[in-house]
């Protein structure tokens, strides 16, 4: 007696999963569609803010870029992808100053792990949105950010003539952003395998890949 | 018999022959399409408008891939394999009443290729020889993982079809004939036979699911453990014949539900209608495709629904509750005739 009753129960508690599981299904089926036609939408295209495509140094108009050449971001970087070569000046008054000659970056070895944007102190590279990255030959994928003939923005001048009340209110913010830039790093650090000159390895890869 | 009759038959034939293969044809797409509904996608719509010659661009494909045949595998049962399978599910097509009489020029045609008064069991003794196509083809290609597809067939076959049967036993009880044509002409207006047989019709769509190997009873091909099951080996239109016959399958599957079960090409108030017979023929066919069509999407959405039956779990399934459950069906409704004879 007990078996039947067991046997009827189970039957309709199958019948019943079975139309609960159906209306479920029933409602997707009337849902919105969440495919993006990806071609013939390229001009209402959303991409995610947290999506990272390739790296870029910003230059404004006057062709300055916050790049002071520390290298920082390419000793943080776990792939040896950025490789920055700089050159040494004379300036006006007679000291000698490190500039950034050339900042290349091999979007083909990229991990796009953001490393290198977080750990940037004058916050001289990003990442865009522009994701058709895709070219024919693997040499067009090295790219080098620094526009031709750019150069560093002036900074000390423009605190110089800002007033000291703006000076305090930024200091929290750099120190916030010295407290990311050491976590940063000593994730990186840990994270990093060969640590001996990435600019070299950046160097025989690429034409390793080439 | 006279070579005018002769005529309409064969032409009535080749109707029936290409409308299944078109329906199939279509079916691929609309299934594609509905599994994309119901998974948030839009389905494929790249070949012409809503996709419409993607199943075009499917033929194609299948018919330009490589014949590719094992080394060690029986040649002969190879072949044979898929090509039972695709006769079968042809075949079966032949009893199903696809209207009522047209009267043209004073002489009745029928819409159904033949009223044999067998009819039922024509159906499916033709349909459960398709799973010997499914095994042949299993045991030909000397190849394990189609070897348990081919096994699965079978076990899942002799773990349904009996309540399958008796399914069907009720139906032929109630209606007192064999013939699928008496049987829809019975059920003439609204007196469908969904009304006196619910436990009945719930048996046999099961059944007509696993019959099809349909989720969720495709475990022959169940492509997570067996690759692809019985045609882990084939390629090229070998494959397609496989692939095309469970959706002409589907198709015969979703007729002989309709049939049996909800009146074929009758339709409610088709005596109140007031116009001549043959437009009640017509209309009464379009009717019967839009119970198939109904019936191919259940088949689609419960697929989307159901996740697949582990091969124990099947067989308890068939056995120890579909077969009890048909055969409580059989006893009560030999009660009820007897009760209200
Ligand atoms: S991008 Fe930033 S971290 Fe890298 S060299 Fe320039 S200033 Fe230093
Ligand atoms: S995102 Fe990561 S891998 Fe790419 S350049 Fe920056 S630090 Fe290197």
């Amino acid at each position: 007696m007990n078996s039947i009753l067991k046997y009827f129960k189970g039957l309709f508690i199958g019948i019943k999963s079975l139309l609960m599981g159906m209306s479920v299904t029933w409602k997707e089926l009337w849902t919105k569609k969440v495919t993006q036609q990806y071609p013939e939408n390229r001009k209402t295209l959303v991409i995610s803010d947290r999506f990272r495509c390739e790296l870029v140094m910003p230059h404004d108009d006057k062709n300055e870029h916050a790049c002071t050449s520390c290298g920082i971001c390419q000793t943080n970087c776990p792939n040896g992808t950025i490789s920055i070569t700089t050159k040494m000046i004379e300036t006006e008054d007679g000291k000698k100053k490190k500039i950034l000659d050339k900042y290349i970056w091999d979007l083909g070895m990229c991990t796009f792990c953001n490393l290198c944007v977080i750990t940037c102190p004058s916050d001289a590279i990003s990442f865009n949105k522009q994701f058709e990255n895709a070219v024919f030959t693997r040499s067009k994928l090295i790219q080098t950010l620094n526009k031709e003939g750019s150069k560093l923005r002036e900074k000390k001048k423009e605190v110089k003539t800002a007033e000291v009340k703006s000076e305090v209110a930024t200091e929290p913010k750099a120190v916030k952003s010295v407290g990311i830039l050491l976590g940063a790093i000593a994730e990186a650090k840990s994270a990093k395998t060969t640590e001996t000159t990435p600019t070299k390895n950046t160097e025989n890869k690429s034409t390793d890949n080439l | 018999m006279d070579i005018h009759f002769l005529t309409y038959k064969l032409s009535l034939a080749g109707g029936i022959l290409l409308l299944s293969l078109l329906i199939a044809m279509y079916a691929t797409l609309l299934e594609r399409k509905v599994a994309g509904f119901f998974q948030d996608r839009l389905g494929p719509n790249r070949a012409g408008t809503f996709g419409l010659l993607q199943p075009v661009a499917d033929g194609l494909k299948l018919f330009m891939k490589e014949e590719f045949m094992p080394a060690n595998a029986d040649k002969f049962l190879y072949i044979l394999g898929p090509s039972l399978t695709m006769l079968v599910a042809l075949l079966s097509s032949a009893v199903i009443p696809w209207g009522g009489n047209l009267n043209i020029g004073g002489v009745d045609y029928s819409l159904q290729m033949a009223d044999i008064n067998i009819g039922v069991l024509y159906t499916f003794a033709v349909v459960s020889i398709g799973v010997y196509g499914v095994m042949i083809g299993g045991w030909a290609s000397n190849n394990k993982y189609a070897l348990m597809g081919a096994v699965r067939a079978a076990s899942q076959m002799i773990s349904y079809e009996l309540a399958m049967s008796m399914a069907i036993v009720t139906i032929v009880m109630t209606t007192g004939s064999l013939s699928v044509n008496d049987i829809v002409a019975q059920q003439h207006g609204f007196n469908w036979n969904i009304w006196t047989q619910p436990i009945g019709f719930l048996v046999f769509i099961v059944c007509a699911f696993a019959e099809c190997n349909r989720t969720p009873f495709d475990l022959p091909e169940c492509e997570t453990e067996l690759i692809g099951g019985y045609h882990t080996e084939y390629s090229s239109m070998k494959l397609g014949f496989y692939l095309f016959s469970e959706y002409i399958n589907m198709f015969i599957a979703s007729a002989m539900i309709s049939s049996l079960y909800f009146g074929g090409y009758n339709f409610p108030f088709m005596d109140v209608l007031g116009v001549s017979p043959n437009w009640i023929t017509i209309i009464g066919t379009a009717v019967l495709f839009i119970k198939i069509a109904f019936f191919m999407f259940v088949f689609m959405w419960i697929r989307w629904t159901l996740p697949r039956f582990r091969y124990d779990q099947l067989m308890r399934f068939g056995w120890k509750v579909l077969l009890p459950m048909a055969m409580v069906n059989l006893i009560l409704t030999g009660f009820f005739k007897l009760l209200f004879k």
